[in-house]
């Protein structure tokens, strides 16, 4: 038995070698379990936790680095293998501890079904095409002469809008304030359903101090996470938002 | 002079870069009935559909698209260059969980998956095909996480109800039983 365990083992890790390292502990669980054909709800985990740690002890000969995640799995599973170690009447709780790695294994093999599932759709740009499937403006508008603005242009366009914000206006303390994380998702729906908008177009819907400068922060954040193109018709002076 | 609205409609897709909904073509056409343009719509996709040519018509996020046929992507991409590198199978997977279990945190996602995601999350954030939904009122306030528009046109989905349902997980399950005393060892 232990001389098979032994073939076993070193034929699972020579597969490994040529499958490469493995993407998480999860990963190299489903792997094992596999591999030794067994009921994943009647994982033998005193073979599994052994197997397990030798692979960890050759990832470690072959230097490599391997993230906490492995010695957290490591940790759980043998913990699950001490708990069964134990008599049935100590141990309180009538689940069997295997349910532990179970159910999120099962999860798991969930999501990487699903994950092939989708791989395996029509995928836009791989499998399917549309009709000018990339669409850039930037190169749409090429007749057009639009530049990308910087900070000033749109630190000066904002200081229009306030001057046109109502005035003496009192900061009523008791309403809901607004976010800059919601507006910028008030403004992402906006964007999706639009494509894009004018910079006075954006300020619309507030008027009062407050969510003018949210909604310009909003801006600046969306542009930084690179979620807005910004730029400026050279004849009009239009600012324009482009979602991407 | 009264054309076939069916015609016009078809024109529209022929144009239009992004699926169209009813809605839009609603908007265009005057005086024409919601069921109206629905049941033009169905036609064309019916034709289309008998056609079995290069494209057809698909209900994609939410409206309809000319699409070509997948067979032909081979020749396709003779002709244009790939938009965007393959999508790996780590990023399939984070981007599973978060489609299947949406709107969803950060911890959740590494929670099933087992490592850390946080840049797999910003790619697909870069792809547009997830997107930040807000913060949960939890202690350090993470960002919720849900799909997008351009998510279910990439996968060619007609909306969040239309996700491929995950096989059951028989191959494992149904394999040899191991002996318990084995386990126990």
């Amino acid at each position: 038995m232990n001389n098979q365990l032994h073939d076993y083992i070193d034929n699972s890790l020579y597969r490994v070698k040529l499958e490469n390292v493995f993407e998480g502990p999860m990963d190299l669980l489903v792997h094992l379990i596999k591999k030794a054909e067994v009921d994943i709800y009647d994982i033998p985990i005193a073979k599994i936790t052994t197997q397990y740690l030798q692979y960890l002890e050759w990832l470690k000969q072959m230097n490599i680095d391997f993230a906490g995640d492995f010695i957290l799995m490591a940790s759980t599973l043998i913990q699950i293998k001490s708990k069964m170690l134990l008599p049935a009447s100590t141990v309180e709780e009538d689940e069997d501890p295997r349910l532990e790695i179970t159910r999120p294994l099962l999860e798991y093999l969930r999501i990487k079904s699903a994950a092939e599932k989708l791989a395996e759709r029509n995928l836009l740009g791989e499998k399917t095409f549309v009709r000018k499937a990339e669409t850039n403006f930037l190169e749409n508008v090429k007749g057009e002469q639009v530049i990308r603005i910087g900070l000033f242009e749109l630190i000066d366009a904002f200081q229009n809008i306030l001057n046109k914000a109502t005035p003496g206006h009192r900061v009523d303390m008791s309403g809901d304030r607004i976010s800059v994380q919601e507006r910028i998702i008030q403004l992402v729906d906006l964007l999706e359903t639009k494509g894009s908008m004018t910079f006075d177009e954006l300020f619309i819907d507030y008027r009062e101090k407050l969510d003018i400068i949210v909604t310009f922060l909003a801006i600046l954040e969306m542009a930084k996470l690179n979620l807005i193109n910004v730029v400026q018709h050279v004849q009009t002076g239009i600012i324009r938002v482009f979602y991407k | 002079m009264s054309e076939d609205p069916k015609h016009i409609i078809e024109s529209l897709f022929f144009v239009s870069e992004t699926p169209m909904t009813v809605d839009t073509i609603k908007n265009i056409l005057d005086g024409e009935t919601a069921a109206g343009i629905k049941s033009a719509i169905d036609d064309l996709v019916t034709e289309y559909e008998k056609r079995d040519g290069g494209f057809t018509l698909k209900e994609v996020a939410g409206g309809y698209q000319f699409r070509t046929q997948g067979r032909y992507n081979e020749w396709i991409k003779r002709l244009v260059k790939p938009s965007a590198p393959r999508l790996s199978k780590a990023a399939l997977e984070t981007l599973a969980i978060i489609a299947y279990n949406q709107p969803i945190i950060r911890s959740d996602i590494e929670h099933i998956r087992g490592v850390d995601s946080g840049g797999i999350i910003r790619m697909l954030m870069e792809r547009k095909l997830i997107r930040v939904l807000g913060r949960k009122e939890i202690p350090g306030r993470p960002l919720i996480y849900s799909t997008t528009k351009t998510f279910l046109e990439v996968f060619e989905l007609k909306d969040l109800k239309d996700l491929p349902t995950p096989k059951e997980i028989e191959d494992l399950s149904k394999t040899k039983l191991e002996d318990e005393s084995d386990s126990t060892k």
